[in-house]
């Protein structure tokens, strides 16, 4: 690689490996979940081997894809906490989303869009998670407790869809708005101009910088 | 598909009108079920068995008459058994044939999502299409009756299918032709529902059932199958039978509302990040400008 600085890990490998189980495994329950949601996406279900085969992979793959969940929590949860400087960030958000980076006070690892990304998929992951077994097993629910299939159903697609929601703009800001936030995850490095830029407090911490104040 | 028997419209070199022309023919079928005259005797589900092809399955004794206790996947056809005392004290052993209700506004049929996997003939038969089936069991769900049930091997739904291939060719259902006292009759929605209004007008007149009457419960658009009970205010003591059945509210919100909603947010989501890019562009660190890369 012909680059004169020197990159700083910010993924591990067991990040990026998480995150990428992750991502397939959501990616391949929103198009199954989608096929199912409406009858102008069923072509998905035809695409991806049929319909009975698309339904009977969907739990499955939630199983798997909740319990990625769990070890993501498991790896992230510290970081993911929301601080002061957090709070302080999110109130000069506006800048962020117009590109006025500089006007940002300093944050730590991730920021709080991040955060909240992490959060709502883990508690709609967790929603999914429950309502989806409710739904696999249908009959084993009795008779008299129906209205758990009938609040399931309301469940399992309010929260696939506060996801979608939360996953759109991930994709977005991860692939074409952040630039070098997609290599990161890929490779697990940035540069220091970006771990300066977008995460100061992070940047300090890791390489033992005085934490300085622009 | 079911389309009753050949009607004539025109017939060639005949003198004069063709008998039968012009007169309307009601498609609509209906089954009753006059629980006031069944005497349990199964044999209604025996030709049911015997029409679909299925095994008889072992019976299983709960101290009650109640041979079996519920429908199954290959057993589409039940006698609930319910030893009921009533108000007034008076003790009374109800029978009632469940199956298949076959709904105007089919639960089943809204909360499926599989094309093709379930139809309602225009007779008013909801019929399950196990080939298209994908077995996400939805209907069973969205069923106000508790009907459809699962095979785990194969993952298909099956229930009741009101003999759609008997009445497509003229013939009654299996179970009509099983019973021996005739409290199972088939025909036209009227006409049937006719026979089961005089029916529970003769209770009520010659009987000490002066409650007696006709369950098509309006909630679900009216019924296919359609029962005479000596208590209509009752519903729930013929093993069940709700009082007021309905499609769940929140099937119809997850079909209806929240499934426009839910496409105009993801639309509105892609459209927003899109316009966000064309709008403000990428975010690039310094060195990464400098250094010319993406």
């Amino acid at each position: 690689m012909s680059v004169v600085h020197k990159g700083i890990l910010r993924y591990s490998l067991n990040e990026r490996i998480v995150h990428w189980i992750a991502g397939l495994a959501y990616v391949y329950q929103l198009l199954t979940g989608l096929a199912f949601y409406s009858p102008h996406l069923f072509w998905i279900a035809i695409l991806l081997g049929g319909g009975p085969t698309s339904r009977f992979w969907h739990p499955w793959v939630g199983l798997l894809f909740t319990a990625v969940l769990f070890w993501m929590f498991d790896i992230w949860r510290r970081d993911m906490r929301i601080t002061d400087a957090d709070r302080a960030w999110e109130k000069a958000m506006p800048h962020y989303i117009r590109n006025e980076d500089e006007d940002l006070p300093p944050i730590d690892r991730f920021n709080i869009g991040q955060k909240y990304f992490f959060w709502v998929m883990l508690y709609a992951g967790i929603l999914m998670l429950l309502s989806g077994l409710l739904l696999w097993f249908p009959e084993s629910i009795p008779w008299g407790a129906r209205y758990l299939r009938y609040a399931a159903i309301l469940l399992h697609v309010s929260a696939a869809l506060l996801s979608i929601g939360a996953f759109i703009i991930h994709v977005y800001m991860g692939t074409a708005m952040v630039r070098g936030g997609f290599t990161s995850i890929i490779r697990g490095e940035v540069t220091p101009a970006w771990a300066k830029m977008h995460h100061r407090l992070w940047y300090d911490r890791i390489t033992g910088t005085t934490p300085t104040r622009r | 598909m079911s389309i009753g028997p050949l009607q004539i419209k025109a017939i060639s070199g005949h003198a004069g009108t063709v008998p039968g022309r012009d007169t309307s023919r009601d498609y609509d079928v209906c089954k009753v079920v006059d629980v006031t005259t069944c005497i349990g005797c199964k044999a209604c589900e025996v030709a049911c068995l015997e029409w679909n092809g299925y095994p008889f399955r072992q019976t299983v004794f709960d101290n009650t008459y109640q041979t079996m206790p519920d429908l199954a996947w290959n057993y589409y056809n039940l006698i609930r058994f319910n030893e009921h005392t009533a108000s007034d004290g008076t003790f009374s052993w109800l029978m009632r044939k469940d199956q298949c209700m076959h709904c105007a506004d089919p639960g089943c049929l809204r909360a499926c999502p599989a094309d093709g996997a379930i139809v309602q003939y225009a007779n008013g038969i909801v019929d399950f299409q196990q080939e298209y089936c994908i077995g996400c069991q939805y209907c069973v769900t969205g069923c106000p009756f508790n009907i459809p049930k699962f095979n785990s091997e194969t993952k298909k739904v099956h229930k009741c299918t009101l003999c759609s291939d008997r009445v497509g060719v003229g013939l009654e259902p299996a179970c009509i032709k099983a019973c021996p006292t005739g409290c199972l009759h088939f025909g036209s929605k009227d006409d049937m529902k006719d026979l089961a209004e005089r029916r529970a007008q003769q209770l009520r007149e010659h009987t000490s059932h002066t409650n007696a009457g006709v369950y098509d419960p309006s909630g679900v658009g009216g019924t296919h199958v359609i029962y005479v009970l000596h208590d209509i205010n009752n519903p729930e003591a013929y093993g069940g039978l709700p009082s007021n059945p309905r499609v769940p509210w929140t099937v119809r919100l997850w079909k209806g509302p929240l499934k426009w909603l839910g496409n105009l947010a993801m639309v509105g989501g892609i459209i927003g990040v899109t316009l966000h890019y064309l709008r403000f562009g990428p975010k690039q660190a310094p060195s990464d400008q400098a250094e010319g890369r993406p």
